[in-house]
C-alpha cells in the first residue's frame, strides 16, 4: 500500500494514498466538524464547515474532500479556521428555525450540537424565516423543510440506495431546496415509508410521524385493554438510547418497562414471526411441488412491499402472500387472544413497537383488517418507544426484569433472527430443511446468508431437491437482483427482500444517526441472542403448536388464509399525476 | 391556461427528443417555447421517455430560471371563464379572489396552499358564476363569503 506522511496540527501521519485530511485526522485524535459529510456515502463538499489551514495554499481547503498530500503542513485548529466554521454557522443558522427546544432532533442533532462546540451565541446575519408548509402528507415519514440545511444527504441514501429517487433539489442558489417532485408530499409521490432518509437528515427536517401520544391516551382509558408487541429489532437499538451498546438491553427490563408504561399484556412480534415461517415455508414447498410462480419473494417488510407495487408491479406474484409477522400478529390479538381471554375486540388497542416508519402506513393498508377491526391500531418506532420510557420516568437500565405474557410472548432463536438481513431466509431453511427430508439439522447455522454483503446467494441441499436462494436487502440491491432474474440471467426458487440496510435492525424507526458500522454492531447482538436460546427452530415452538391445535388447524388452511394472508395493489410510479392514475 | 393543454402535443414534442443525446434540456427548451411554462404532466412524460426519475427532471427544470414549471398549490381554486359565468360577474368573483389571497390568476400563494387558475365550462352554468376549489363546485358565493370559504382550508 503506497502511503503519504504529513503533519497536522503539528502530529505525524503517515496514511494510504488518498486518505482525506478528515480521516487521517481522526487517526491522530484530531476532530474536524462535519455537516454534509456522511461515513457511508459519496463527498458532498457543500457545507464547509470543515475546513482547514494547508500551508502554501491560500484558501481554507475541505478536509472531507481534500486527499492529504505528500508532506503536506495542515492546520484544523487556527484562528481563521475557527472564524470561517463560525461564520458558516451563523449562516445556516440565519436561515434556520430557532426551535431547538421543541425540536424532534433536541440534543441529538448534528447542528446543534456544533453551534454548541462552536460557542455560537450570537449571529452577525439577519434571521430569514420562510415559513415552508410542514410535509405532514405521509402516514410515515414528515418534513419540516424550514430545518432543512440542504446537505443532500437525503438524496444520496434515497436515489442511490433505495433507487426509490424520491427527493431532488430545486431551484438555485439562495432559492435552493430539497423536495420530492413539484414540491408535493412524500405521501403523494412513490415514497416507500422506510425512513433511510431520517437517518441520513443530519437536522430536524426530517422524522418520523410521532403518534406516541395516542398511545398515551389508549392507556389512559379505562375501557381500552392496550396490547402491544415488539419488533425482534428493537431490544438490540433501545439499548443505544439509553447510553448502552447495541444489545446490552436485557430483553426482561424492555418488558418490565412496558408494564410499568400501563400495558395490560406484553407480548413479542417473534412469536408471529415463528408464525410466519411455518406458514411461508409451507406455501414455498406448495409452490415447489405445484408448479406455482418462482422465486418466491418475502413479504415481511412494508417499505419493500410498496417498493415492489411501484417500481416492479410485473413481480407482485411473485411475493409471498403471508403477511408480515406485525400483522399476523394483530390478526390474532383481535380474534385468537380474545376469544382466549373472553375480550370483546372492539375493546382491545392493539400497539406495536417497530424499528421501522414504513410498518405506519402498512397497519393502515384497506386490508388489514381480517379481524373485522383495524389489526393494529398504530404503530411506534424505537425512538419513540424510547420517548414514553423517558416521560414515564422509568430507570430502564436498573428496572428488575419481567417476563413476556403467555401465550403470544413465546419465541425461538428463529424469530429472532428476522430482525438482520438473510434472517428470514435462515429461520426458513432450518424449518423447511427438517419439513422436507425429515432429519434433524446438523449445524443450524446458514453463515452464508448472514452479513452486509448487498446480494448474497446459497444453494440448499434438501435431500436431492437442490433449492436456490438470495438474499438483498435495501431496495436498490433488490433492483438488481430482478433485472438479472427479468433479464433470465439468474434464477432462484426464494428470495429475501429487506428494504432497510442491515435489515430491521437498520431500519427508518431505530436511534437517529444509524450507519453502517452501527448497523453491524445490532446484527451480532441479534446472532449472539439466537445462539443463547434453548430453542433456535420455528416449528419446534411449542405456543405455535397449540396455536394450530387449538385455533388455526393446519398450515395453508381456511383459517390462515382469513386471518394471516393477503394480496398487493399496483402503484404507478406517479401517484400524483393525473394521466397516470 | 394549463388545463386546456392537452397532453397529446406534450408528448408530441418529448417524442422528437426520444433519441437526441442529452434530448433533455432541449426538450424542456421546445416545451418552454410552446407553452411558457413546463406543465406537470410534461414531467411525468419526460421522465418516461428519458428513463430519469421524475424528481430529477424537476430538479433540472428549476435549476434554470428560464423555465417556470408549474407548481401548483395543495387547493386549486378555478374558475369557470366560459361565457354564461363571465356574465353572471365571474370577473368580479376572481378579482375578489386576487386580492385576498394577494396573487394573479396562474399563480400560487406563497405559502403553496392556494392556486388561482382559469377553466373552461364545467356543465353547471344554470348556477353560474361557477368556481371550483379541488374537486368542489361552489355556486352563486357573493364576496362576503370568501374569507369564510378559504379559511375552511
Ligand atoms: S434541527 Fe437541530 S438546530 Fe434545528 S431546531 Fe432542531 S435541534 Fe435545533
Ligand atoms: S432534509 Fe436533511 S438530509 Fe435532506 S438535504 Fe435537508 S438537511 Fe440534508
Ligand atoms: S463536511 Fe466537508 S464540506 Fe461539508
Ligand atoms: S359557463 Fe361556467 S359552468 Fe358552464
Amino acid at each position: 500500500m503506497e502511503t503519504v506522511t504529513a503533519v497536522i496540527d503539528g502530529c505525524k501521519v503517515e496514511v494510504a494514498k488518498g486518505t482525506t485530511i478528515l480521516d487521517a485526522a481522526k487517526t491522530v485524535g484530531i476532530k474536524i466538524p462535519t455537516l454534509c459529510y456522511h461515513p457511508d456515502q459519496s463527498i458532498k463538499a457543500n457545507c464547509r464547515i470543515c475546513v482547514v489551514e494547508v500551508e502554501g495554499v491560500q484558501l481554507l481547503q475541505a478536509a472531507c474532500a481534500t486527499a492529504v498530500g505528500k508532506d503536506m503542513v495542515i492546520k484544523t485548529n487556527t484562528m481563521a479556521v475557527r472564524e470561517a466554521r463560525k461564520t458558516v454557522l451563523e449562516l445556516i443558522l440565519a436561515h434556520h428555525p430557532q426551535d431547538c427546544l421543541q425540536c424532534i432532533r433536541n440534543q441529538n442533532c448534528e447542528l446543534q450540537t456544533l453551534a454548541h462546540e462552536y460557542n455560537v451565541r450570537e449571529n452577525r446575519f439577519e434571521h430569514i424565516d420562510e415559513n415552508l408548509l410542514l410535509d405532514l402528507t405521509s402516514p410515515g415519514v414528515h418534513r419540516d423543510p424550514n430545518k432543512c440545511i440542504k446537505c443532500g444527504r437525503c438524496i444520496e441514501v434515497c436515489e442511490r440506495v433505495q433507487t426509490a429517487a424520491v427527493y431532488s433539489k430545486y431551484n438555485r442558489g439562495f432559492k435552493v431546496g430539497v423536495a420530492p417532485v413539484l414540491n408535493l408530499g412524500l405521501g403523494e409521490v412513490a415514497c416507500i415509508n422506510c425512513g433511510q432518509c431520517v437517518h441520513a437528515c443530519p437536522v430536524g427536517a426530517i422524522y418520523e410521524n410521532d403518534q406516541h401520544e395516542q398511545v398515551w391516551d389508549a392507556i389512559c382509558d379505562p375501557k381500552k385493554h392496550v396490547v402491544c408487541q415488539m419488533a425482534p429489532a428493537i431490544r438490540v437499538a433501545l439499548a443505544e438510547e439509553f447510553g448502552l451498546n447495541a444489545g446490552e438491553l436485557e430483553m426482561g427490563k424492555i418488558v418490565a418497562a412496558l408494564r410499568q408504561i400501563g400495558f395490560d399484556k406484553v407480548f413479542h412480534t417473534n412469536f408471529t414471526a415463528d408464525l410466519t415461517i411455518i406458514e411461508e415455508g409451507n406455501e414455498l414447498l406448495h409452490r415447489i411441488n405445484n408448479g406455482g410462480k418462482l422465486p418466491m419473494i418475502t413479504s415481511c417488510s412494508p417499505g419493500w412491499i410498496k417498493y415492489c407495487e411501484h417500481f416492479y408491479p410485473d413481480f407482485l406474484d411473485n411475493l409471498s402472500t403471508c403477511k408480515s409477522p406485525q400483522q399476523m400478529f394483530g390478526a390474532l390479538v383481535k380474534t385468537y387472544y380474545a376469544e382466549k381471554a373472553s375480550i370483546d375486540p372492539a375493546d382491545i388497542y392493539s400497539v406495536s413497537f417497530m424499528p421501522c416508519t414504513a410498518k405506519k402506513f402498512e397497519c393502515i393498508r384497506p386490508e388489514m383488517n381480517s379481524s373485522g377491526y383495524q389489526d393494529v391500531d398504530v404503530v411506534l418506532t424505537t425512538r419513540e418507544l424510547a420517548r414514553m420510557i423517558r416521560e414515564a420516568g422509568i430507570d430502564i437500565v436498573n428496572i428488575a426484569p419481567e417476563d413476556f405474557d403467555a401465550p403470544m410472548g413465546m419465541y425461538t432463536g428463529a424469530a429472532v433472527i428476522f430482525g438482520a438481513t438473510g434472517g428470514v431466509m435462515e429461520a426458513a431453511l432450518r424449518t423447511v430443511y427438517e419439513v422436507v427430508t425429515g432429519k434433524t439439522l446438523q449445524d443450524i447455522n446458514f453463515t452464508a446468508v448472514r452479513g452486509m454483503e448487498g446480494i448474497k446467494e446459497a444453494t440448499v441441499d434438501l435431500d436431492g431437491l437442490e433449492v436456490k436462494v438470495a438474499v438483498a436487502h435495501t431496495t436498490g440491491n433488490a433492483r438488481k437482483l430482478l433485472d438479472a432474474i427479468r433479464a433470465g440471467e439468474k434464477f432462484y426458487h426464494f428470495i429475501e427482500v429487506m428494504a432497510c440496510p442491515g435489515g430491521c435492525i437498520g431500519g427508518g424507526g431505530q436511534p437517529y444517526g444509524t450507519t453502517n458500522e452501527i448497523r453491524q454492531k445490532r446484527i451480532d447482538a441479534i446472532y449472539d441472542e439466537d445462539a443463547g436460546l434453548p430453542i433456535r427452530k420455528s416449528h419446534e415452538n411449542p405456543a405455535i403448536t397449540q396455536l394450530y391445535e387449538e385455533f388455526l388447524k393446519e398450515p395453508l388452511g381456511h383459517k390462515s388464509h382469513e386471518l394471516l394472508h393477503t394480496h398487493y395493489t399496483k402503484r404507478s410510479l406517479y401517484p400524483f399525476s393525473k394521466e397516470e392514475k | 391556461m394549463v388545463d386546456s393543454y392537452t397532453n397529446v402535443s406534450v408528448d408530441k414534442i418529448i417524442a422528437e427528443f426520444k433519441d437526441v443525446k442529452s434530448g433533455l434540456l432541449p426538450a424542456l427548451h421546445a416545451i418552454d417555447e410552446k407553452y411558457k411554462v413546463i406543465p406537470e404532466e410534461a414531467l411525468v412524460k419526460l421522465s418516461q421517455v428519458f428513463n430519469i426519475p421524475v424528481s430529477q427532471i424537476y430538479g433540472v427544470a428549476t435549476f434554470y430560471a428560464k423555465f417556470a414549471v408549474n407548481q401548483r398549490g395543495k387547493n386549486v381554486i378555478r374558475f369557470c371563464e366560459s361565457a354564461p359565468c363571465h356574465i353572471a360577474g365571474a370577473a368580479e368573483l376572481v378579482a375578489a379572489f386576487e386580492k385576498q389571497l394577494g396573487i394573479k390568476a396562474g399563480e400560487t400563494t406563497l405559502d403553496g396552499k392556494f392556486t388561482l387558475e382559469f377553466c373552461q365550462c364545467v356543465g353547471m352554468c344554470q348556477e353560474a358564476p361557477v368556481f371550483t376549489i379541488n374537486q368542489q363546485p361552489y355556486f352563486n358565493v357573493s364576496i362576503e363569503e370568501i374569507p369564510e370559504i378559504l379559511a375552511r382550508f
